[in-house]
């Protein structure tokens, strides 16, 4: 055997640093965490490490941000959209780990994997985003599935966490199965799996053929499962509350993000050429997920589940984005999921902290009286409620605002119609929570000493809403140039 | 003798996949069927993608298929590692007693 028929070019490995540290920093942790003597300072001291991988990997995205690079046969795509997101994604899995590290260590279930865990999730994430080939999807979804699924499960001595783990685990495999049964079809009926052939492909015919459309419809249907969108989000509830309160924080954010990322980069690359097909799909799963999302959370009385409708509604309204399919509604998306992180961290914050004598709450009664005992923390919870209601000028008003603007302007009245109805009801359970911390009698206090990080996280986000209004300039511009990227001319 | 076709391939590959998307939604009684019907469902995806493969005269259906083969096998490990867990807590592992939460 001759070398020479064994050489192959090297691909740039340039565009993939980031992913790349982050793989090493997993693999390496998990060694440090093998042979570190267990305790409590072994996973504090690996979390740390996770979160400061995570920002390396963050300067290093922002620092080789340029115009669209693909390297691995171009099965990997590096551009404005894929910074964009890769940046939200950052940001929130590096801010829940932080606020989850000390929460862990109270509720004495920390352990080493659970960093390394959710740099395996979001590298996964990481790849899903730049994904630029059907191959490429699916391995960098399985791979944030699969850490996803063990993270469900993490408490494994609760038997909700576990149940939470198992119905996460079923759905999850199913979602991915039709997901793998659209790429068959799509793979089979234009003989390609790369998004840049697909869009040749797709476009070259005059209408593209059943099978295609039935592909990418699945394909639809796969994403819309891990973006919980109705009726695709039976799971959504039951994890949220089963899952330990940090792995709901993280579930809500960053698998969110990442799968809102990979929906739009495939319909608005391989598949705009059967626009009219799937915005219609993806109109109807908008406007279902909204219409659920305000009706389904009126009488929740767990604020873990309660959250869990309200993501589910949240993603209604940032599809709405999607269904217009042109530059404005994506920019209007792009926007919707920045403030949608900002918010929900703030309120995972709080969530996080709810704890009185050392005991777990996550009933929403247990926020009576709130604003006597804790004021500035009640203040920043109303201005992040008021903010999920879409009150002016809070930052959750501009996100519904930009969405409900490119609905109008593609004249789409029903979506922008039943949008604005449905945060009205909306804004009754957002409301609720504020006349429960304002105007109830407090029964029990919370216990005082919020951590560094839930404190920084809480002030930081509710800045941000509140502020947002005076300078959005330099969000808009970032979100523009986002999109820019995924409309070329 | 008739010649086998692109699309018996194709029909076998969406019996096996609804059958395996049946066994999810009907079964009443054990996780480990959810497990078996799971890998049914991607099975299916691989006689799709082999039988394009085949058709295309492409080799990227069968790498997709090497790749789907071995994802699933660390799927079903995660999931079986779940349903030890699962046991652990409640001493069964019947599909009608994960209700704990409802909603």
């Amino acid at each position: 055997m001759t070398w020479g028929l064994m050489m192959t070019e090297l691909p740039d490995f340039l565009p993939v640093l980031p992913e790349f540290l982050l793989i090493c920093a997993a693999l390496g942790l998990l060694m440090a965490g093998a042979f570190l003597r267990e305790g409590k300072a072994a996973s504090d001291v690996i979390g740390l490490w996770a979160v400061l991988f995570m920002t390396v990997s963050g300067l290093l995205v922002v620092s080789g941000s340029g115009g669209n690079i693909t390297t691995f046969n171009g099965m990997f795509i590096t551009d404005h959209f894929s910074v964009f997101m890769k940046i939200l994604i950052l940001v929130s899995g590096s801010v829940t780990l932080m606020m989850s590290l000390p929460w862990l260590q109270d509720e004495r279930i920390s352990k080493f994997e659970f960093p390394i865990l959710v740099l395996f999730a979001t590298v996964g994430m990481l790849m899903m985003v730049s994904a630029n080939d059907l191959m490429a999807m699916y391995l960098g979804l399985e791979l944030q599935s699969l850490s996803l699924y063990v993270i469900a499960a993490y408490h494994r001595d609760n038997s909700r966490a576990t149940e939470a783990g198992m119905k996460y685990f079923v759905l999850g495999s199913l979602a991915s199965g039709l997901l793998l049964f659209g790429a068959s079809f799509v793979y089979g009926f234009t003989g390609q799996t790369e998004f840049d052939g697909l869009a040749k492909s797709l476009a070259g015919v005059d209408k593209a053929s059943m099978g295609a459309i039935i592909g990418a419809v699945f394909i639809i249907f796969g994403l819309a499962f891990k973006l919980s969108a109705v009726p695709f989000h039976m799971w959504t509830p039951d994890v949220y509350e089963g899952a330990p309160a940090p792995v709901t924080a993280f579930f809500a954010l960053a698998p969110k993000i990442a799968a809102m990322a990979l929906l739009v980069r495939v319909l608005t690359g391989p598949f705009m050429a059967m626009a009219e097909q799937w915005q219609q799909i993806v109109m109807i799963l908008a406007m279902a997920s909204m219409i659920l999302g305000a009706f389904a959370a009126l009488n929740q009385t767990n604020i873990k589940r309660l959250m869990a409708y309200s993501s589910i509604g949240h993603v209604g309204y940032a599809l709405i984005g999607l269904s217009v399919g042109n530059m404005i509604g994506v920019l209007g998306l792009l926007v919707y999921l920045t403030i949608y992180l900002v918010m929900n961290l703030g309120v995972f914050a709080i969530i996080l902290s709810m704890r009185q004598k050392g005991r777990l709450t996550e009933g929403i009664e247990d926020l009576s009286g709130l604003a006597k005992t804790q004021p500035l923390m009640a203040a920043a919870l109303a201005a992040l409620m008021f903010s999920m209601a879409g009150i002016p000028p809070l930052a959750g008003f501009f996100s519904k605002l930009y969405v409900f603007i490119a609905a109008i302007e593609s004249q789409m009245y029903v979506l922008a119609i039943v949008g604005v109805l449905t945060s009205v009801v909306s804004a009754f359970y957002y409301l609720r929570i504020i006349k429960i911390m304002y105007f109830d009698e407090p029964v029990e206090t919370f216990d005082k000493p919020l951590s560094r990080a839930v404190a920084l996280t809480l002030a930081a986000s509710s800045i941000v809403v509140l502020g947002f209004f005076l300078y959005p300039p330099p969000l808009l511009m970032q979100a523009e140039e986002a999109t820019a990227a995924l409309f070329p001319g | 003798m008739p010649d086998i076709a692109l699309g018996h391939y194709l029909i076998v590959g969406a019996i096996l996949f609804i059958l395996g998307f049946l066994g999810i939604f009907l079964n009443r009684k054990n996780v480990i069927i959810i497990l078996m019907s799971i890998e049914l469902m991607l099975l299916a995806v691989n006689i799709n993608m082999v039988a394009f493969s085949a058709y295309w005269h492409d080799l990227t259906g069968q790498v997709f298929t090497m790749f789907i083969l071995t994802v699933a096998a660390a799927e079903t490990a995660i999931g079986l590692a779940i349903v030890v867990v699962l046991f652990r807590n409640r001493g069964t592992i019947a599909v009608e007693e994960i209700n704990q939460m409802k909603g």
